[in-house]
């Protein structure tokens, strides 16, 4: 078996559901409400949590520190809905996490926060995070991390990592047309950043929670501001994808019947 | 699988439920200006083990359209600044309205009939010139209780003194003899019989000297207390409401400013109570109380609250109006005749579900909070004198203080306010009024029924509108179709069917889901059981469907027992008191268990 460090970069999105209208602020383009609105972890950044957590508990001396970027009142708030999941050591960073955030700017922040933690062994360092976070979509931002912290081992849309327990990695990504890259990799530094992953949301664990969150308070004191704004961007415009929605109720409709239906809905 | 061991956590206080009570007893427990008196005595050496339980997925995601004097949160916070609450602002004007019927479907009598033709009406209702003053809300607050929530939240996590964990519905109280010794949370990775399934992880016990229980009117630890300890002589809890609420975004010309507060009766049905009330940047929020005394099988919230807001005194105003949030909750309404034990060996009771509600003014929050606030202050009492926390220890602590204050006067001034509506709406408004005018000294009788006997049947109740053979035809199509009667019933009985606008006027099914976005995590129990289903099979007015906040209880399959949908459900727990046939086992409530569990509302704007 082989100890890994593991930083997790992951921060909070808005909860899935909630009705998001973008407006122009005085400090640039936003979400309407957006204080307001719940938050939840970035699905992504979630797979990489639960993936991290499992490959520590399955290498004995491991460690999983979550790097999140993000105002500090929410991450407070996202803290008590995610501590109970999986043992973490949180480090904090103070800026925004809008989806109107420079990629470039976010990868800044965290790879210097990253940088700045003690005791952390580039030998054994795993970087993971979502495949698509803090980017649009683009998939940039951990790419960018990577390079500020000079490693040159990527793999940008991994399904599965398994550990063969010499320290080397084996890597599933997926890859055009439907298709996967297995990649084997001799071991740490590496980054990995996650567009699935294999495991559930684990169940809330107390104990779990109740050890994360002694050292979660003093994390989000010592939290440093960062500048991860869109200062000098200009939005021509900004839209969220459109809900579509019509609920009808039947029953004992084939299954064929219901395939044929949707699809004429969609194509309509 | 199944033999997994259930982990056990030992702490100091364990608290169950979020919301104002115990907000008021953790802000007050945590601004302590010794924090040496807070020693754990579970891990020396380390502060005290402070654990706080919520059911709902997050912290604020309860619901409770509120003005409050705030007289509590006040002296919680005596520099409070409202504009660091989002959604608060201070009441600036307040109007009392009752509303004629313009539809003329309302079951009105003939003497309020009568009445409605007497009055100079303007767009259809009354501004009544008077507010009584216990109704008023002078130097009152309007709040969002879900941002309050929040930001209390935040303020207390700050202090790095309590761990708040929403999203972890508390089962049970273990209760070992006549002490309470923690709680049982939720089993987690279950199907929805409660049998272990992948991931199966049996709740946690988790063992305190003391058990704070402000889970609310419903709450599944409340309840089981009740059951186990009684209720103190000549106390029931055989009132109700459930409140529904929407908050919008109301149109660009409004013509209504912040602060702006109204509350009315009269329509949809006279019993039924709305209020409205102007947040800043346009906002407000609106909705109905459907109380229990409202004696109809057809009690469906949704429904009226649609016909509210179409009336037109508000349909000027919300015209034009986008849906943000909505949700629902029950409000228990039998004020001081609810109250259980407040204090017994290792537990305490605030809030609501301790009967803190003022069932005379209306105020619920400010009582919550302060009951909160009060057992705070027994409880640093009691560390300070290193008491242990016994039933003769909390009663000198807590429950002599709170019988001290404010709260108590005031509630023993209401308890008898309500009793009137037991005898019909004219003489429940006239005995409040009396009660209200005489401070208590004269009120108007009048005998609580329990919950499942406050449904006429079917026939009895639209007797003179709908004939046998209409109400046989529609049974036949609601059953052909499984479809709720009431929609139905409605329609036949001359409610308009509602015009839908697709933003503020939406199906039930799209009000959850643009409003309330509910939705519950996978691999927790169904926490609404039919305890024994061969009794719904012989039911015919379903209550409990035609109540259900968020069409979670639907008709089943061919025999006759509901099905619940718990993805669906926004925990307003209107079901336990809407059944129409009494529980075997506690006759109290119907055949019905309402138990904890996840999910629900994930909407912070209510």
């Amino acid at each position: 078996m082989s100890a890994f460090h593991i930083i997790v970069c992951g921060s909070l999105v808005p909860d899935p559901l909630q009705t998001l209208e973008p407006i122009t602020s005085p400090t640039g383009p936003g979400l309407k409400n957006e204080a307001m609105l719940p938050a939840v972890l970035d699905p992504w950044a979630g797979h990489a949590l639960y993936e991290a957590a499992n490959l520590a508990k399955n290498n004995p001396g491991s460690k999983v520190w979550l790097v999140s970027l993000g105002p500090k009142a929410k991450l407070q708030q996202l803290m008590m809905t995610i501590a109970q999941k999986v043992p973490f050591e949180l480090v904090a960073v103070d800026g925004s996490a809008s989806g109107f955030t420079d990629p470039f700017e976010a990868a800044n922040a965290l790879s210097d926060a990253i940088a700045k933690i003690p005791g952390l062994d580039r030998s054994k360092l795993l970087v993971f995070g979502g495949c698509a976070s803090a980017s649009r979509d683009a998939g940039v931002t951990m790419q960018m991390i990577g390079e500020k912290l000079g490693i040159c081992d990527q793999f940008l849309a991994v399904d599965e990592l398994s550990t063969p327990g010499d320290g080397s990695l084996r890597i599933l990504e997926r890859i055009e047309g439907g298709r996967y890259q297995v990649s084997s990799c001799q071991g740490a530094p590496a980054v990995l950043a996650w567009a699935t992953g294999k495991l559930p949301v684990p169940p809330n664990n107390p104990q779990v929670g109740m050890m994360n969150m002694r050292a979660i308070m003093p994390a989000l004191q010592k939290a440093v501001p960062a500048k991860v704004g869109s200062e000098g961007v200009t939005f021509s415009s900004v839209e969220v994808p459109k809900q579509k929605r019509e609920t009808r109720i039947v029953k004992d409709m084939p299954v064929d019947e219901i395939a044929r239906e949707i699809v004429a809905w969609i194509t309509a | 699988m199944e033999n997994l061991e259930r982990q056990s956590l030992e702490v100091d206080i364990a608290c169950v439920g979020f919301g104002p009570a115990m907000g008021g007893f953790l802000t007050t427990l945590s601004k302590v200006a010794d924090p040496s008196l807070l020693q754990s005595r579970v891990m020396p050496g380390m502060p005290l083990q402070i654990m706080c339980y919520e059911r709902a997925d997050d912290v604020g995601f309860g619901v409770s359209g509120i003005v409050t004097r705030g007289r509590g949160i006040r002296a919680s916070f005596p520099e409070l600044d409202l504009s660091s609450i989002p959604m608060a602002h201070p009441v600036k004007h307040e109007k009392l309205v009752y509303l004629l019927d313009p539809i003329g479907a309302s079951r009105r009598s003939a003497a309020l009939k009568l009445v409605d033709k007497l009055l100079p009406a303007r767009h259809s209702a009354f501004e009544i010139p008077f507010i009584p003053a216990f109704l008023r809300k002078d130097e009152g607050m309007v709040l969002s209780i879900g941002q309050f929530t929040q930001w209390i939240s935040s303020q207390v996590m700050a202090t790095g003194m309590v761990q708040l964990w929403p999203g972890t519905p508390v089962q049970s109280a273990l209760i070992e003899g006549n002490q309470v010794a923690g709680v049982r949370l939720c089993d987690q990775g279950v199907e929805k019989d409660g049998s272990p399934s992948a991931g199966y992880m049996p709740g946690m016990d988790v063992r305190a000297a003391l058990t704070v229980v402000g889970d609310g009117p419903v709450g599944a630890v409340g309840q089981q207390l009740d059951q186990v300890f009684g209720m103190p002589e000549g106390h029931h809890k055989r009132d109700w409401a459930v409140g529904m609420k929407m908050v919008v975004d109301l149109p660009e010309n409004t013509e209504l400013e912040a602060g702006m507060v109204y509350h009315t009766l009269g329509f949809p049905e006279p019993e039924i109570f709305g209020f409205l009330y102007v947040h800043p940047n346009r906002g407000a929020s609106f909705g109905i109380f459907v109380p229990s005394f409202l004696e109809t099988p057809v009690r469906t919230s949704y429904r009226y609250l649609q016909h509210w807001m179409l009336h037109p005194y508000f349909w000027r105003h919300l015209k034009g109006a986008k849906l943000r949030s909505w949700g629902a909750k029950s409000l228990s309404e039998s004020g001081k005749h609810g109250e259980p034990f407040l204090a017994g060996n290792g537990y305490a009771r605030i809030g609501e579900g301790s009967g803190s509600t003022n069932v005379l003014s209306g105020s619920g929050v400010d009582e919550a909070w302060t009951t909160g606030a009060q057992l705070a202050e027994g409880v640093l009492d009691l560390l300070r004198e290193g008491k242990p926390f016994t039933k003769e220890t909390l009663h000198e602590a807590y429950v002599a203080r709170r019988r001290k204050s404010w709260v108590e006067k005031e509630a023993a001034v209401a308890e008898k306010a309500r009793d009137g509506f037991h005898q019909g709406f004219s003489c429940g408004l006239l005995g409040m009024g009396l009660t209200g005018l005489t401070k208590g000294l004269l009120n108007i009788p009048g005998v609580a029924k329990r919950p499942h006997e406050k449904f006429p049947s079917l026939e009895e109740h639209y007797g003179t509108k709908l004939s046998a053979a209409e109400l046989e035809g529609i049974r036949k199509r609601a059953a052909a179709e499984s479809i709720p009667l009431h929609d139905l019933l409605m329609n036949q009985a001359g409610w308009p069917e509602i015009p839908y606008d697709g933003t503020l006027l939406v199906s039930h099914q799209d009000a959850l889901l643009m409003g309330g976005k509910v939705q519950a995590a996978p691999g927790y129990a169904d926490h609404v059981v039919f305890t024994h289903p061969e009794i719904c099979e012989t039911c015919i007015e379903k209550t409990c469907i035609s109540i259900c906040s968020g069409q979670a209880i639907m008709p089943g399959e061919a025999s006759g027992v509901p099905r619940f949908d718990r993805e669906k459900c926004v925990h307003c727990g209107a079901c336990l008191w809407n059944c129409s046939k009494p529980g075997r086992e506690n006759p109290e409530f119907g055949n019905l268990e309402f138990r904890a569990g996840a999910g629900g509302l994930h909407s912070s704007e209510n």
